[in-house]
């Protein structure tokens, strides 16, 4: 049996070897997730214990213990966060499959959306500019409720800071999928189709994961308000966000 | 699966190339989502073959976001001091968004049992 002395360099060769592939990356992030989903499951999938922010927890806390660097966490993760291309895509199979209900919904939906798609934007932007925050945060906090590459986009557009809408969007995205059933509850909406939408107009892509954890309808729903959301958005925030800061002077 | 998971890719790279030719304001993968969409509503054959592939996809959408995430708890610290307006704009902001467009959606279709 080696004794640790003898150990212990080839431990550390093996720890940089190891740490230079993108093995270590992608395990960290698979087995944080499992982990994550392990204690969802465990809290009776409460959405307290939302698996995205544990799992983006744990995650961090292993990268702050060893030291490894974030471009050197991405260079193996960046094979999972690559699937969100796809996986959004994906989105149209549930979304075709609930089109008849959409159908007979049309009115309601689109109205819904665009009075959802207003509120995000303009409660968002008031709020920064009434608690004293620059013109320029208002403009990066305009898109939030975006999906984060159409908000970036935006946010770029109306000469905010895109990479702080990042960390506001996936802020807003954990914190709609904590408190929508607590808030759906009190105001005594059941409907799957009308809690998935919602989710999806105000907590984008982190709403919609919610949202298929419950149902698959639910996530159909949230998919088509993610989606049309983000298009609305793209659209919309361009004028209104400059508009409620002249308002607010 | 694999079939599926290939056809999944090839709309990705037809809405990139749909936003490249077209210079739409959305991000590649959203244009992908509704080509395949109305790709769907033309062939409806195409759903139960690509039905699988994509459920399993969608129900670890979760794991998808964490890499993203902690990029994100990486960068934060900028924000330039103004903490206290950020995050209450950024929670009455999103109670109200998801607040008003479930209370639309039902003020305006009341009487569906569990319909939108």
């Amino acid at each position: 049996m080696p004794d640790f002395a003898q150990l212990s360099p080839q431990l550390i060769h093996f720890w940089v070897y190891l740490s230079a592939s993108p093995l270590l990356g992608l395990t960290i992030t698979l087995c944080a997730y499992v982990l994550a989903q392990a204690i969802y499951a465990r809290c009776n999938y409460s959405p307290l214990a939302n698996p995205v922010a544990i799992a983006i927890a744990l995650v961090s806390i292993a990268l702050l213990a060893s030291g490894m660097s974030y471009q050197r966490y991405f260079s193996g993760a960046q094979f999972v966060h690559f699937l969100l291309g796809p996986a959004t895509v994906a989105l149209a199979v549930p979304l075709a499959r609930q089109l008849p209900r959409m159908r007979r919904a049309l009115l309601p939906l689109s109205c819904a959306l665009l009075t959802g798609c207003v509120t995000a934007i303009v409660s968002a932007v008031a709020v920064v500019l009434l608690l004293g925050g620059s013109g320029e945060l208002a403009r990066t906090v305009g898109p939030k409720s975006a999906t984060t590459p159409i908000a970036m986009a935006v946010s770029e557009r109306l000469a905010g800071v895109p990479a702080l809408t990042a960390v506001l969007v996936i802020g807003t995205g954990i914190f709609g999928a904590v408190t929508a059933r607590f808030l759906f509850n009190a105001l005594k909406i059941e409907s799957h189709a009308a809690r998935g939408f919602a989710l999806g107009v105000a907590a984008h892509g982190i709403g919609t994961a919610r949202a298929f954890q419950v149902s698959a309808e639910m996530g159909a729903f949230a998919g088509l308000g993610m989606g049309l959301n983000g298009i609305l958005t793209a659209v919309l925030a361009p004028w209104l966000v400059p508009m409620v800061m002249r308002l607010l002077g | 699966m694999l079939p599926a998971f290939a056809l999944l890719l090839l709309f990705q790279c037809l809405g990139e190339g749909a936003v490249f030719l077209l210079g739409l304001p959305v991000p590649g993968p959203v244009a992908g989502m509704v080509l395949l969409f109305i790709s769907l509503l033309l062939w409806p054959a195409l759903q139960t073959r690509i039905e699988t592939a994509a459920n399993e996809l969608l129900r670890h959408l979760s794991l998808l976001f964490v890499p993203a995430g902690v990029g994100i708890v990486a960068a934060a610290g900028s924000g330039n001091g103004h903490w206290l307006a950020i995050v209450a704009s950024l929670i009455a902001s999103t109670l109200l968004t998801l607040a008003v467009t479930a209370l639309v959606l039902r003020r305006m279709k009341p009487e569906g049992e569990g319909d939108a």
